[in-house]
This record gives structure tokens, sequence and C-alpha cells, in this order.
């Protein structure tokens, strides 16, 4: 009861705070819309000199790769496993392979690897872009004329957009592979029957096309969110490992959420 | 780390990336099988097409011979006309059968072609006279208890 005498004392400032936190909110989504706008516009450079993304790609990619790899692999040994258990109550072990080829393809290749991929690069170009800034790195290259966003940040933007679907695929390809595994070399199910079935099942370009357009989606929100949150954290060791845990959370919300947009636009055709 | 260095692990992790694409593209999906290959259109009339989706396979003797395109509904006559793409190398005479099938117990719908006698072969725009619609669970239920219930009505007959 106390604290609600003490709120209807002040009423219009508890209104103001509210009303404040959500005009924040849209401030801030309104310059990362500019941002991204921004950064599209001059990204010239990371295209002209590609090495300078080659180098991001190495970092944002090739060294999430262990990380996605195993993950897919385990992925779709328990889909195997698990899948296994529920079909063979219906007498259908076969179509093994098309559960654990249409769930990877269609959903936990791009969810989970993108979920992987916030975590391991996202944070990291964050954290990078964040420290940049806060030892005035940023700061020097405008002072020399070096436009930072053209020159730091769109080669890491670009790189993840062209990292994501590459490690979205080998994690799918990885994930059938581990379902391939569990199901054919560790419990027989009939190998003919796994490949044929799941051939016959997933379609080009209504899964995995689909799959990969998530994938790419997913790169670009998840980029947009890691280059944005660094660029925009406060120059300090407390700003920047707070926009390196906002990175994480943000990004898999936006994933998820992406992910079910995408899917009732995709999917619920009805002739799945 | 040195710049050759980079580019060969960048190059590496993109061209394992576009193999995975492949594989899934390929061994996962079924890009390779019938995409490309020459087909002709013909129709039938169904009076209940039951579950059959578009894309579905149209098989003769159990093999794929080509994939339903397009289902539409006939105001006229109250019929489901079924557009059919069967591929070129596959002909068949003129009074061919097509009935709407089911794979195993719960499996997909199919259509099935059984070939006739005419010498005539089929093409592009004809229409398949000869049909058999969808086995509709709930009204093969109703034929079994109403051939039941006569069966009982025999039997009471027969013992007045």
């Amino acid at each position: 009861m106390a604290h609600m005498a003490e709120g209807g004392s002040r009423p219009v400032q508890i209104l103001e705070r509210l009303g404040q936190a959500i005009t924040a909110k849209i401030l801030r989504l309104g310059f990362a819309a500019r941002f991204l706008f921004y950064l599209v516009l001059h990204s010239g450079v990371a295209f002209r000199r590609f090495g300078l993304t080659i180098r991001e790609i190495y970092f944002a990619g090739v060294l999430s790769l262990i990380i996605i790899l195993v993950s897919g692999l385990f992925v779709g040994m328990v889909l195997g496993l698990q899948g296994y258990e529920t079909l063979q109550r219906y007498g259908s072990s076969e179509a093994l392979g098309i559960l654990v080829a249409l769930s990877l393809v269609r959903e936990l290749g791009p969810v989970v690897a993108g979920l992987l991929f916030a975590s391991r690069a996202g944070s990291a170009i964050t954290a990078e872009i964040g420290l940049m800034k806060a030892t005035e790195q940023i700061a020097a290259m405008e002072m020399m004329a070096v436009d930072p966003i053209a020159r730091v940040v769109a080669p890491r933007f670009w790189a993840g957009v062209i990292s994501m679907p590459l490690l979205a695929a080998l994690f799918s390809a990885m994930g059938i592979f581990g379902g391939y595994l569990v199901a054919v070399q560790l419990i027989g199910v009939d190998e003919g029957a796994f490949w044929s079935q799941m051939q016959a099942a997933v379609d080009v370009r209504e899964d995995i096309l689909n799959g990969v357009i998530k994938s790419i989606v997913f790169g670009v929100a998840v980029s947009w969110i890691a280059v944005f949150e660094g660029y925009d954290a406060p120059p300090t060791a407390e700003g920047v490992s707070g926009a390196t845990t906002r990175t994480v959370v943000t990004s898999s919300l936006a994933i998820l959420a992406l992910d079910f947009v995408l899917t009732a636009l995709m999917f619920a055709g009805g002739n799945a | 780390m040195k710049r050759s260095t980079i580019d060969a692990w960048v190059g590496a992790f993109v061209a394992l990336g576009l193999a995975g694409l492949l594989f899934l593209a390929l061994k996962v999906g079924n890009l390779a099988s019938f995409s490309t290959d020459q087909t002709y259109q013909v129709q039938a009339r169904f009076a209940n097409i039951g579950g059959l989706k578009v894309r579905a396979p149209v098989k003769s003797a159990g093999v794929v011979v080509g994939r339903v395109s397009e289902i539409r509904f006939d105001t006229e006559s109250y019929e489901a006309i079924v557009s059919v793409n069967i591929g070129t190398q596959y002909q068949f005479p003129r009074d061919t059968a097509a009935k709407i099938l089911t794979s195993g117990l719960l499996g997909e719908q199919y259509i099935g072609l059984e070939a006739g006698g005419d010498g005539v072969m089929l093409k592009s725009g004809d229409r398949l006279r000869l049909t058999q619609s969808a086995v509709v669970l709930e009204n093969l239920i109703s034929q079994f208890l109403f051939s039941k219930a006569a069966e009982g009505k025999d039997e009471k007959d027969a013992k007045k």
C-alpha cells in the first residue's frame, strides 16, 4: 500500500517517466534506422576494398565455423533420436529423414545458427566497435577525414550478412548428416528410404530457398543490431559491456520474432 | 595474421558454405529431378479429389511420370478439374484411366494412371475420360455401417 500512496501523490511524474522511456526507445529506433540507411549508402568502400570485408568475414564467419558445425551435428543427432522415438509409435520410422531435414532446413538451421551467430560474432563486433569508440579510434578517424562508418562499420555489417546464410546452410547440412548418423548407422533405419523420402518431401524452392531467405534476413538483423549497439555504446568499460549484452539479447529476440513473421508468410499458405 | 592466410581461410569457408547449399539442394531436395524436363498437360475431372494437392506425384505402375500442376473447381458441373503435367517421354493411350490413390494407410495422395488399349496417344490439352475419385473415409464407414444394418435386417427377416 505504501508505494501506491507514494505513486498516487505524484502521478504526473510517473506518467512522464513512462513517456520518457517510450520516447527514448522510439528515438533510438529512429537513429538505428537512419544509421542503417547511412551505412548502406556508404558501403561502397566495403566492396571496392573487398579485403576489408574479407578480413571481417574471417572473424565473423570462419571463427564461428567450429561452434556452428558441432552444434549442427548434435542438434541433428538429437532430432534423429527424438524423432525416431515418436515416429516408431506410428510405424513410420522411415519418415525420419523428412522430419530431420524439414525441421532443420525450415526452422532450426536459420534460427539456431542465427542465435549462435549473434552470441559468437555479433557480440564480438559490438565489443570491438564499442572499444574502438571508447579508445577514441573512431574520433581519430574522423579527425583524419576517414568516415568510420564506411571504413569500420560497413565491412563488419556486410561480412555478417554474407557469413550468416553460409553458416546456416552448413548448420543444416551438418544436422542432416548428424541425423543420418543416428538414424541409419545407430538405429538402423533403411538408408534408401531415409534419403529418398527426404528428397521426395523437401522442395528446393518451398523449403530450402525459404530457409536461405530466412537466414539472410537474420544475418541483416543481427549484423545491424551488432554494429549499431557498438557504434551507439557509451564510451566506457561499463557502456561497452552493456552494449554487448544488449546485442545478444536484442538480436535473439529479433531472430525469434522475425522467424514467426517469416514462417507465417512463407509456410502458412496452406499448400505445404 | 597475414593477408593471404585470411584470404585462404575465407575462401575455404565460402566454398564450404556453398558446398553445404549444394548438398541441401541436390541431396536433400529434389532439384535434379523433374524440373527441366519437357512436359505435356492433360486434364481430368473428379467428383472428389480428397486431399490431393498441387505438385502431388502422378504415377503409373508406381513410377512417377508427372506432377499435378493445377486444381480448379468447375462451377458448371460442380466437379474438380485437375491439370496434370506428364513428361513427354511417357506417352499414354487416349483411354487411360486416372484414379486418386493414397500411398500407405496415412500417406500422401497421388494420381495413378492405368494405360488403356487405344492406339491413339494422349496429346497436350486432352481430357482423361475415365476417372475414379478419392476414397473418403467417412463415406466408406457410412457405407459399411449401412451394409451391416442391411445385413442385420436380412437376418431378422430370415428368422421370421
